[in-house]
């Protein structure tokens, strides 16, 4: 949490808003618990080649014998698999790590991509205004009844008919990134905009033109800053939706690699299993795709109350 | 107004052209059509002769022009894995796809009108406290999910649903329906349930903002100040008013209903158009494609046109500014 604080500085006298945030979400225990379960799931991906009990990639540690077991605490458990293994013989646990990894490199990367896409095109569109603002904002329209996911989709699709096979796997993350970052924008550039629109008539930007500074520099320097703070709660709801969308289209398989399975396509597979009853191989990467987006989510409309109350 | 009506079709008709433009650049980008006619002996000059019989080398414009043309009357090219007509095999498809969005769509308006009036009559009780926190974990629920889950419960579990397929079908001209036989809605009943849920966390939220928003305007102090009931104010003033922008951003959602359509349609094996498209994509059928890319965006331009119409003739206030 000190990270997202620090970043978003230049939000009055920092010390004592800093103090109050913290506070404030100390008291709040939604926001806790979500804050912890994040900070468990982003250790856990982040650390996943540590701490996972066995390497799903690693296909001389996979024991067929292995292979099927349900959950520990079930009668034909294992100890050494908590969640049971799938049909390869590699652990569902770690699966889910490993997969977390993927699943927020994803996310991370292409709600980075969207901020700055977004970002960008709201500055430049609340600081000109007239006619560049009329042609973005017509953009913004037009892309926003178009939903993300559909765009999504057709980014991935297009692009996988397009590139040759043997091209495909090495592209596919970078895609799918590419394709959800695109198609996400919208409400970064929206809400930069109302926000540049107030910002750009204030003394601060006058005195700023009046040095002669840059328009680029007034943009980057002086009013960016000063927009931020509705930016980081709209890219925190926004990765619960990135990931959200990678793991339906990975799901789909227009997503990630087969070689690199994110959660989405650990619930593909398990879909496969469905009626041979491993429930184990789709309940538990769904469950742990379910609640981190929902942590994400939580924090995110906790994030929203805090910062700006009339925001929505 | 008139010309309101005009610009909208212009711009339909310009989406359409941006539409068609992705769809042709696919085509023409996206394999050979020279070397997939031709065997691999056949000298260059006969590829450079059927490359110029094909129309190949005209400029980029000419062969999208007659793309375009073609397109229009409604030749969109052969399926490569069954060497069909396009359209035929997407008209076949067709119904499948309008039935499970459709039911889906009256399920949710159906079910999120009234939960939206709940909660915001009784802000403060813990019935709406619960239906506002059931829909943030709706939203962070997967619509694939949610499916999958349907499924390992009523089908794997209990056994009381199928688990994929259409059910018995009866055929009336070329439209085929599912909805007039009992194992027909048995197999629509997951699905469309699946696919309403996104719409119902939306809906619910947006009924509610806009009864909040209409309960706080004047014409509900002076419906209560001329002594009306509750029930008369809130059903026939605040929800009455509420309706038409509902309504209205219920039908600019027919996107985000398509989209989920193909992934409701993939998990549960419904053999609709969004299957037809994620089939294609694996397969690398161009043709099916682009075909389905072109009909998404007729339906969505037809659906976005008919709101915007159906809006200006509900609203009044929009007459006097135009």
């Amino acid at each position: 949490m000190s990270e997202l604080a620090s970043t978003s500085g230049g939000v009055g006298p920092r010390s004592v808003w800093q103090s109050d945030f913290v506070h404030r979400f100390r008291t709040s225990p939604v926001a806790v618990l979500s804050a912890l379960v994040c900070v468990l799931f982003f250790a856990g991906a982040l650390l996943a080649p540590w701490i996972a009990p066995t390497n799903p990639y690693d296909l001389k540690t996979l024991n067929l014998l292995d292979s099927r077991l349900p959950p520990a605490w079930m009668p034909e458990g294992d100890v050494r698999y908590l969640l049971g293994t799938d049909n390869q013989g590699a652990g569902v646990l770690s699966s889910i790590l490993f997969g977390a990894r993927v699943s927020l490199l994803v996310g991370f990367a292409s709600v980075i991509l969207s901020m700055i896409i977004g970002v960008a095109l709201g500055l430049v569109s609340g600081y000109f205004g007239g006619r560049t603002d009329a042609v973005i904002m017509r953009m913004a329209d037009v892309q926003l009844t178009f939903p993300a996911i559909l765009v999504a989709l057709l980014l991935g699709g297009i692009a996988d008919a397009a590139l040759p096979e043997h091209t495909r796997a090495s592209f596919s993350i970078l895609i799918l990134i590419l394709a959800i970052g695109v198609s996400n924008w919208v409400q970064f550039a929206r809400t930069v905009r109302g926000s540049t629109l107030v910002q750009k008539n204030r003394e601060y930007v006058l005195a700023a033109r009046m040095m002669g500074l840059s328009d680029l520099r007034i943009m980057y320097r002086h009013i960016l800053p000063n927009v931020m703070g509705p930016v980081l709660v709209i890219a925190t709801i926004g990765l619960a939706f990135a990931v959200i969308t990678e793991a339906t289209l990975s799901f789909l398989g227009v997503g990630v690699p087969i070689t690199e399975p994110s959660l989405g396509m650990l619930i593909r597979f398990g879909y496969d299993y469905l009626f041979s009853g491993e429930w184990w191989t789709v309940v538990f990467p769904s469950g742990a795709l379910v609640v981190l987006a929902l942590a994400v989510n939580l924090l995110g409309d906790w994030l929203r109350d805090m910062l700006d109350p009339g925001l929505r | 107004m008139l010309a309101h009506i005009v610009r909208r079709l212009l711009q339909g008709l310009v989406v359409m052209l941006a539409v068609g433009l992705v769809s042709f650049s696919l085509i023409s980008f996206v394999g050979d059509p020279v070397a997939s006619l031709l065997g691999l002996d056949t000298p260059q000059e006969a590829r450079e002769e059927l490359k110029e019989e094909l129309g190949l080398n005209d400029p980029f414009v000419v062969r999208y022009g007659a793309f375009l043309l073609r397109a229009a009357q409604g030749d969109l090219g052969l399926s490569y894995t069954s060497s069909r007509p396009v359209v035929e095999v997407i008209a076949e498809r067709l119904p499948a796809t309008i039935e499970l969005t459709v039911v889906s769509a009256v399920l949710a308006i159906v079910l999120a009108i009234p939960m939206g009036v709940y909660t915001a009559l009784h802000r403060e009780t813990w019935g709406a406290r619960l239906l506002l926190t059931a829909s943030l974990v709706g939203v962070s629920l997967p619509t694939f999910v949610i499916g999958i889950m349907l499924i390992l419960v009523f089908s794997v579990s209990l056994g009381w649903l199928p688990s994929f397929g259409r059910g018995e079908l009866v055929r009336i001209g070329w439209w085929t329906t599912g909805l007039a036989s009992i194992s027909g809605w048995k197999s629509i009943l997951m699905p469309a349930a699946s696919l309403a849920l996104v719409q119902m966390t939306f809906t619910m939220r947006l009924v509610r903002a806009e009864m909040l928003e209409g309960l706080r305007t004047d014409y509900i102090r002076f419906a209560r100040a001329r002594g009306l009931t509750n029930r008369a104010v809130h059903f026939r003033h605040a929800l009455k008013n509420t309706l038409v922008p509902v309504v209205t951003v219920i039908g600019l959602q027919v996107g985000t209903l398509l989209a989920f359509a193909i992934v409701t349609e993939t998990v549960f094996q419904w053999p609709g158009m969004g299957l037809l498209f994620i089939q294609s994509v694996s397969t690398v059928d161009v043709p099916v494609m682009t075909a389905f890319l072109m009909v998404v965006g007729l339906i969505f331009v037809v659906v976005n046109l008919a709101v915007d119409l159906l809006y200006l003739a509900i609203d009044p206030r929009l007459h006097v500014t135009q």
